[in-house]
């Protein structure tokens, strides 16, 4: 498939002018969800409890590695309260994943809701639900299991070699590139010919950059609470991004129909990826079932970082191939990533870190290869930048140093190579969503406007001017980067609007807002399409019965392709008022136009939405004005940004204080500007902990030490440097009102460019994560020796 | 059982409660939604509350701890005339709700500053913040919350006089 570049190739500015007259998007509102929240109202999963839930406790696995021999339950089964008991004895055994992707999701079916055998320390071994919580904790102590304990891989590179002792052995696993070699997923793609392109390069370097877990850590930990309503069907409040995946993933795991669930969305309280995985759906689903009882599964926080899901641990090696003059002729990536015990997200992850870092600079020639191995360490999955941030560490480290060896500024070397409007996306055919994708080409790019104003925020000119004779050294770094909006040809989503009596409407989306501000921004995209205030739009997302679908909160999707599905509903709306307006003058309905909630006749008459509502309600040509669509994308329109730090390193005590940070980002027109600068540094401040300070510390056995926000820290607000965002607006001629995406993007961009400012600060490159002050100070006591 | 008498938002409440449960349980499962289960370790401040106006994280206190104190949690913070409070007006205003599961523990933090410094610096804000965990803003707008509230009190102080 190619796309005709002549014909179809736009780059929007002629749509700029339609940027001023804008009334409702491109305008920051008060968001319509915020002021409830602020007052404790907002209704979380956990803020609604039905008079007898039944309250779960979880066995977890102490082993990394491990056959279940037996589990003796008849002490646990004679304690107050316990109402139901769930292992792999008394429940089926359905190979499946937890990664809620479209169907058929590109991971391995190497999950049980339990199985025989466990695979790292805190797997699933046996579930006691009770009528209270202590209750169900006091008969989890009480369960008696008989575990052989078998030896644990916990090295990537060790697990893939022969003799590895193997993970996923059973025979009713699928999906699996090769379990007899623990290999979950294996991605190469290669475009051109790199090894005759080293053969012509003058300087071609390699380096080696490893990146650590990170967990997502929303506040809200994963809660389901589950009932059956009057009619007998499960009804499942989840704090989930992908309701209508957890909807057909669920069904399939307890083995009844799609038509017998209803996932229900309440507030979540943040998702970062981890909950766009069906984890804790299952157990309470269960047990509503069999006890006919509603039931409540809430993680603790130790068991949010221990058992919930994390950003694959990766090893990157980099090779580019480049001309004296600073010219990329070929770049090489090749990864070695540890999906923990399963494989959710294994292979479309690492796809996305090739996919999203190797294209941002122009080369002709690029070499991706992934192998992903499954250890007896905790499971990687979704994380906010999805393989991302781990590329562009790797990508935009390598690019600070290749421009050094050859002696060139390293902000020149980028803009020479950087990827402009017009280019096509060299690797998006190659790497697409665990099957060839689409070609991609650039459309809209602010990357050199970026590039620019960062520079001036920063104050670029005092790089290198810093008076580092003492023990505080100042350095300061940029990054160049890119992302996608939305999965080409697999993200859909859907909206339904209807007219009420009043003008108002209801905008029904399955898009789900998970923080994110998208019930705000697909409010104002409606609004800006119908002609009407924001007020006029009642939102609600979203309930697998009540709302049409949508893939869900991820892959940077929900403005560029829900938020297009809501302006197609609005149009065919309008031309419905607009229909409806005609017959009530009996007029023709060329040349009504629709403007602040009416529809108007060149003569100067108007009918209010709220007059034509009540007529095609009670009077004449009685219908309801109502529309809905659908939209998919074979585009996938990147949002490039770049982001400046300045930062001090004492050498003294290794610490790390980040003092400037500007992240200047092309959202495309942000929809909400507040909300965009909103995503960018809450995106940031999470990378940049996963940079400098928090990190899974593990004893011999494969067991987490710090599970607890006490000795995982994530950063808090004396951490932040002065932070500037600026948003640089370019028009995307595929996006509901030229808008891409925003929220992945800005979690690439710490960890290279933090590792980049300590190498301009102290010259020690660490190509290693995180950069920890123990780390650096062995390294300058080193250097200094 | 246990007696828990205490003067919860204005109004005296007479409980009982388990001699183990900490005050964020017994507030929630008195319908005090606002006070949030975040990590159930003291470190993430969602569950924040005042007592006795100090700000304190309930769900490392013993509510029987509490009992015989004056306790504010998020829904007594409120404005005149059944308005919001003019630290979640600053708040929604600002941008510093993102999924908001934070935010009524930052309300609280926010209450207890300015009660004793009505003109926080920054650094005050930030070192505030430091006790309520957020993944979702970076903190930037919340700081500008905290200096917004204290600017939306002192020109309402301004007006009273």
């Amino acid at each position: 498939m190619t796309v005709e570049k002549d014909e179809k190739w736009d780059t929007g500015q002629d749509s700029m002018e339609e940027y001023d007259r804008f009334k409702v998007v491109n305008r920051s509102p008060r968001r319509v969800d915020a002021l409830k929240l602020s007052q404790g109202r907002g209704t979380f999963t956990d803020d609604q409890l039905l008079p007898g839930t039944l309250h779960v406790k979880m066995l977890w696995s102490p082993h990394a590695h491990a056959r279940i021999v037996a589990i003796d339950t008849s002490e646990a089964e004679k304690m107050p309260g316990v109402a139901c008991i769930l292992h792999h004895g008394n429940v089926t055994r359905i190979p499946h994943t937890t990664a809620g992707q479209g169907y058929p999701e590109p991971s391995p079916y190497d999950t049980f809701v339990f199985d025989d055998r466990v695979r790292y320390v805190g797997d699933r071994v046996c579930a006691v639900a009770a009528e209270t919580a202590v209750q169900a904790e006091r008969a989890v102590q009480a369960i008696r299991v008989d575990y052989e304990v078998l030896e644990p891989v916990f090295d990537p590179v060790a697990a893939l070699k022969e003799g590895a002792v193997v993970l996923h052995p059973e025979a009713d696993a699928s999906g699996i590139a090769d379990a007899s070699r623990n290999l979950a997923s294996h991605i190469a793609a290669e475009v051109g010919d790199v090894s005759e392109a080293f053969g012509r390069s003058d300087l071609v370097l390699e380096r080696q950059y490893s990146v650590h877990y990170h967990q997502q850590c929303p506040i809200e930990p994963h809660i389901a609470i589950t009932h059956l309503d009057e009619d007998d069907r499960l009804v499942v409040r989840v704090a989930t991004q992908v309701p209508f995946h957890s909807r057909r993933i669920l069904a399939q795991v307890i083995e009844i129909p799609i038509s017998r669930i209803r996932v229900i969305k309440p507030r979540i309280g943040g998702g970062f990826g981890v909950k766009q995985e069906v984890l804790v759906e299952d157990i309470p689903a269960l047990v509503t079932l069999r006890t006919k009882r509603p039931c409540r599964w809430s993680y603790t926080r130790s068991e949010e970082l221990i058992s919930a899901r994390t950003r694959h641990p990766q090893i990157l090696r980099m090779k580019m191939g480049v001309k004296k003059d600073g010219t990329i002729l070929a770049t090489e990536m090749r990864v070695v990533a540890n999906t923990g015990a399963y494989g959710a997200h294994a292979l479309t992850v690492q796809s996305c870190t090739g996919g999203k870092a190797l294209p941002l600079y122009r080369a002709e020639n690029y070499l991706f290869e992934a192998e992903v191995a499954y250890t007896n360490l905790p499971n990687a999955g979704a994380f906010r930048g999805y393989g991302g941030p781990q590329g562009f560490f790797a990508m935009e480290s390598m690019m600070d140093e290749v421009a050094e060896e050859i002696g060139m500024d390293a902000v020149k070397f980028r803009e020479m190579n950087v990827l402009r409007p017009g280019d096509e996306n060299p690797l998006s055919v190659a790497l697409g969503e665990g099957r060839e994708g689409f070609p991609q080409i650039i459309r809209s790019c602010g990357m050199q406007e970026c590039i620019d104003k960062g520079k001036e925020a920063i104050g670029w000119e005092r790089r290198g001017t810093f008076d580092n004779s003492g023990s505080k050294k100042r350095g300061m770094a940029m990054v160049c980067l890119m992302h996608g909006s939305g999965i080409p040809g697999i993200d859909m989503a859907s909206a339904f609007l209807k007219l009420n009596d009043d003008g108002s409407f209801n905008l029904l989306v399955g898009a789900t807002d998970i923080g994110t501000g998208s019930d705000t921004i697909l409010s104002q995209i409606a609004a800006e399409e119908l002609k009407v205030s924001l007020d006029d739009i009642v939102i609600y997302s979203s309930d697998t019965d009540l709302t049409p679908f949508d893939t869900g909160a991820y892959a940077s999707s929900t403005t560029y392709i829900s938020g297009m599905s809501v302006k197609k509903a609005a149009a065919g709306t309008v031309a419905q008022l607009i229909a409806a307006a005609a017959k009530m003058w009996e007029t023709e309905e060329e040349g009504l136009f629709a403007k602040e909630k009416a529809i108007h006749h060149p003569d100067g008459r108007q009918l209010s939405y709220g007059d034509i509502c009540r007529s095609t309600f009670y009077n004449d040509n009685q219908h309801q004005i109502m529309d809905h669509a659908s939209h998919l994308s074979y585009e996938c329109p990147p949002p490039f940004s770049a982001h400046f730090c300045e930062l001090e390193v004492d050498v003294h005590t290794g610490g790390v204080k980040l003092l400037k940070y500007v992240a200047a980002v092309d959202c495309g027109v942000p929809i909400h500007p507040n909300a965009c600068e909103g995503q960018t540094e809450g995106g940031a401040s999470i990378s940049m902990g996963w940079a400098l300070s928090e990190e899974f510390l593990f004893d011999k056995g494969g067991a987490i030490q710090n599970a607890d926000f006490g000795g995982y820290k994530m950063f808090s607000a004396m951490d932040m440097p002065d932070f500037e965002t600026i948003l640089v607006p370019t028009y995307e001629p595929t996006g509901p009102f030229g808008a891409k995406s925003v929220s992945e993007i800005p979690t690439d961009g710490p960890a290279p460019v933090i590792a980049n400012a300590i190498y301009n600060a102290i010259g020690i490159r660490f190509r290693d994560l995180p950069i920890t002050p123990e780390k650096i100070w062995r390294a300058w006591r080193n250097k200094s020796v | 059982m246990i007696r828990f008498q205490a003067a919860i938002n204005g109004a005296t409440v007479d409980w009982e409660v388990e001699p183990h449960e900490f005050l964020t349980e017994v507030l929630r499962r008195h319908g005090l939604i606002g006070t949030k289960r975040g990590c159930e370790s003291g470190h993430c401040g969602a569950c924040a509350v005042l007592i006795d106006g100090r700000e304190v994280n309930s769900c490392i206190l013993l509510a029987a701890q509490a009992s015989g104190h004056e306790i504010i949690t998020v829904e007594g913070v409120k404005g005149e005339a059944g308005r919001p409070h003019p630290i979640q007006e600053a708040f929604v205003d600002s941008g510093a709700v993102q999924c908001g599961f934070c935010t009524p523990g930052m309300v609280i933090g926010t209450k207890a500053l300015l009660d004793e410094n009505s003109a926080p610096s920054v650094n005050d804000a930030q070192k505030m913040l430091a006790g309520h965990l957020c993944r979702c803003t970076g903190y930037v707008k919340c700081v500008d919350a905290v200096l917004d509230s204290a600017n939306r009190l002192k020109a309402k102080e301004g007006k009273a006089q």
